[in-house]
């Protein structure tokens, strides 16, 4: 199998460390070649941050380059048009609609750009916008917008329901599996 | 088993593998996670030492009392420990003994780019170099053998993409390995009658490692239907080789970086036309290539500057991917800041108000350089706050001493911060050093301390006491402040620039993210009062923002620490 190419992107503290751990879980399972690659250090204070999950017969880099990405999944708008330059001319971007102002946007020196979705759709990306944080706050916790992403993501791959439940209950505590099973599902089901 | 691992939790599993049983290390971005992985393991003996120098020391003692160990350090943490280094060369080991050092190419999280690879060579001592984390495994088990089998520390270097990828490992079981301790005079005193003989020592031990580099199955050659070119690599530039050419050209693949195995390299030039060096940084194999005599090319084709890619490594082998859509439209960047309710926030405004000059040193305080604060004059490395302010002070004979100060944090302090202190007591300084003590080493992600009265694995332990400590040496004047205390910081700073002697100032307050810090409730803007003078967004909070007109707090942030509610002469900020 070519390599599939996941970009998981966000601000830092967002969470994207989780949802990398169980895309990993589940594709060591099905027995691919993995690899998942992060920043850590004085990116994860607030700043920009990508995570790379490679899966397929066998994974030589760690990273993905431009035109490589199948999917970007964005916890944030602004990322998500951060990356798009990343991503294979057939390939998705998931992203979760919230908004989060970046320091140059905070004070006055730089605009948070508008209808950036919109934006992306019209530059012939496939886009799959929707609103992830009030689906992690219904299923309980807004930290759980990394859940209902990857539960969104899930649609575009064969792997079955009980395979990524099993995986979200090897990588979550036991006390926020439910929560964690319900935005999934949130997800999946959006 | 087989198990998803970052290279640091490899390096720490074959650590555990090969009967290591003593650690010492201090934490730095992309080294840290081998230590913290291997602190899990009972059986290992697991510490932070101070600094990079005492760790190298450190272990550099269980080795000659016969024990397996191993110090782990990014690669300026190498320099630290470089005087340590250069003669363990010379008295080699009793058992096997590892150092661990991590590149950091891109400096994703570091205040320069160096290439640790010269100092194998400088210090003469081997050096591996894996490229996953299945290497990273082996090879730390493989550095142990080799390390008692010819005499020698051995190095084995990370980098970012090595360390900080998970990939597929085979779990083995664990050997235990105890030595003894023999005396040894000869071998171990390194005054110069002894010195001497082991030089020779030395520059035998290397030819020897030659021998074995030659015909070692680490570096090997991957055949190639094409030998019009043929490639010689190492570490994570391998994988971005192999997945441009696959099988199409030769790949010779080094696992050992130094020494290199002369003969096998002149084989292989001789068996392709064209003989390519593909490796990140500087030039290290490719000069080592055209010392032999060998025609190639390397750096005219990849940047000793940041990382390689495989994109990168494509457009000059083959045909990089189109990459995707650019968006016709500013995207604002997204820089690391000091989180919302961090204590250096408060400290760093007074400093900025006060218009001081501020010598500055390395963790997340560094942000203090970044706006809307941007009160930090300059920052090299780990200490150099100290003992920097003390020149520029004297050098100005009194006329910056009531101006400039320096801020360094406890854990930087304890690693080098304390001697620049103790040659402004002895040399008699009038300057003002300003501990930030957030009772962490915060920016590598929350790692103890000398001053936070815990161990690295977690169990209480003792406490230096920075106002004793800083008074021991002789500093008369030291006071503490709240940071979260704008009043108190803003008398006592400019009661500290006036005295006339040195003085330390301690801002202490715990990290806002530490997992025991209460946190407040939130702020909140009553828009009535609140006249839109952005008065509140001079602290530079990612948790306060100006919308139509008027400040606004985002509750999911805010942690209650009250600073800006202290600038807010409306009274608008409140607590809920």
């Amino acid at each position: 199998m070519e390599t599939k190419n996941i970009m998981i992107v966000g601000v830092g503290g967002q969470g994207s460390l989780l949802a990398s751990k169980l895309l990993g879980r589940l594709l060591l399972t099905r027995g691919f070649d993995i690899k998942v690659s992060e920043v850590h250090g004085m990116s994860q204070r607030g700043g920009s941050v990508v995570t790379y999950v490679r899966f397929g017969d066998k994974v030589y880099s760690p990273v993905i380059d431009k035109g490589q990405a199948d999917y970007i999944v964005s916890f944030e708008l602004l990322e998500a048009a951060r990356w798009t330059e990343f991503l294979k001319p057939n390939g998705k971007i998931i992203v979760n609609t919230q908004k989060i102002n970046p320091m140059p946007v905070i004070i006055g020196a730089a605009e948070y750009p508008e209808n950036l979705a919109q934006k992306m759709i019209d530059a012939g990306i496939d886009v799959d916008a929707f609103d992830a944080l009030t689906l992690a706050e219904q299923a309980g916790s807004a930290k759980a917008v990394n859940i209902v992403l990857m539960g969104h993501l899930s649609r575009n791959f064969d792997f079955s329901e009980e395979e990524w439940l099993e995986a979200i209950e090897k990588s979550v505590p036991a006390k926020f599996l439910e929560l964690n099973k319900t935005a999934f599902m949130l997800g999946r089901n959006a | 088993m087989k198990q998803l691992m970052l290279g640091n939790e490899a390096v720490a599993r074959g650590l555990y593998e090969a009967g290591c049983s003593f650690v010492s290390s201090y934490p730095g971005t992309p080294s840290t996670e081998i230590t913290e992985a291997i602190a899990k393991y009972p059986e290992v003996y697991a510490e932070w030492a101070p600094n990079e120098k005492v760790a190298m020391e450190a272990a550099f003692g269980a080795s000659l009392a016969g024990r397996r160990s191993f110090c782990g350090m990014k690669h300026v943490g190498l320099n630290v420990a470089a005087d340590p280094l250069f003669t363990i060369s010379y008295t080699g080991v009793n058992a096997g003994m590892v150092i661990g050092v991590a590149d950091d190419a891109g400096m994703h999280s570091s205040q320069n780019e160096q290439d640790s690879r010269h100092y194998a060579e400088s210090a003469k001592i081997p050096m591996l170099e894996p490229s996953d984390s299945a290497e990273a495994l082996e090879l730390t088990k493989l550095a142990y053998e080799l390390s008692e089998k010819f005499d020698t520390p051995f190095l084995v270097k990370m980098c970012t993409r090595v360390s900080h990828s998970q990939s597929i490992v085979e779990l083995g079981e664990r050997k235990e390995v105890v030595g003894e301790y023999k005396k040894d005079i000869a071998k171990y005193v390194m005054m110069p009658g002894n010195a001497k003989k082991r030089h020779p020592v030395v520059e035998a031990r290397t030819r020897a490692l030659v021998e074995y580099a030659e015909t070692a199955p680490i570096n090997r050659v991957e055949a190639g239907s094409d030998n019009s070119m043929g490639i010689i690599t190492s570490s994570t530039s391998y994988q971005y080789v192999k997945e441009v050419v696959g099988d199409t050209y030769p790949v010779m693949k080094l696992g050992m970086i130094w020494p290199l195995p002369e003969q096998k390299i002149k084989d292989f030039a001789a068996s392709v036309q064209k003989l390519v060096i593909v490796e990140e940084l500087d030039s290290f194999i490719e000069s080592h290539c055209k010392n032999l005599g060998l025609e190639c090319v390397g750096k005219e084709m990849f940047s000793c500057i940041d990382e390689l890619s495989q994109n990168k490594v494509a457009a000059k082998l083959a045909a990089a991917p189109i990459s995707g859509v650019k968006l016709e439209e500013n995207i604002p960047p997204r820089p690391p800041v000091m989180c919302a309710g961090c204590p250096h926030r408060g400290l760093f405004y007074t400093l900025k108000k006060n218009k001081l000059t501020v010598l500055g040193d390395i963790g997340c305080y560094t942000l203090g350089a970044v706006a809307p604060l941007a009160a930090v004059d300059s920052v090299i490395c780990m200490g150099a706050s100290v003992s920097g302010i003390h020149g520029f002070c004297k050098s100005q004979q009194g006329a910056a001493d009531n101006k400039t100060v320096a801020v360094i944090g406890d854990s930087t302090f304890m690693h080098s911060g304390i001697t620049g202190l103790v040659n402004m007591a002895y040399n008699e300084s009038n300057a003002t050093v300003i501990i930030v003590d957030n009772s962490i080493t915060g920016m590598t992600g929350h790692q103890q301390n000398p001053t936070t009265g815990f161990n690295l694995k977690g169990d209480p332990c003792a406490k230096i006491d920075l106002e004793t400590l800083c008074r021991a040496v002789g500093i008369k004047r030291v006071q503490v402040v709240d940071p979260y205390n704008l009043a108190q910081c803003d008398a006592v700073i400019k009661e500290e620039l006036a005295a006339n002697e040195p003085s330390v100032i301690i801002s202490r307050r715990p990290c806002a993210l530490l997992k025991y810090v209460k946190h407040k409730a939130p702020l909140a803007v009553e828009s009535e009062k609140c006249v839109g003078c952005k008065a509140c967004m001079k602290i530079g909070c990612p948790a306060i923002s100006i919308v139509d007109g008027k400040a606004k707090v985002d509750a999911t942030q805010c942690v209650g620490c009250g600073v800006c509610e202290q600038l807010c002469k409306f009274g608008a900020l409140k607590e809920v």
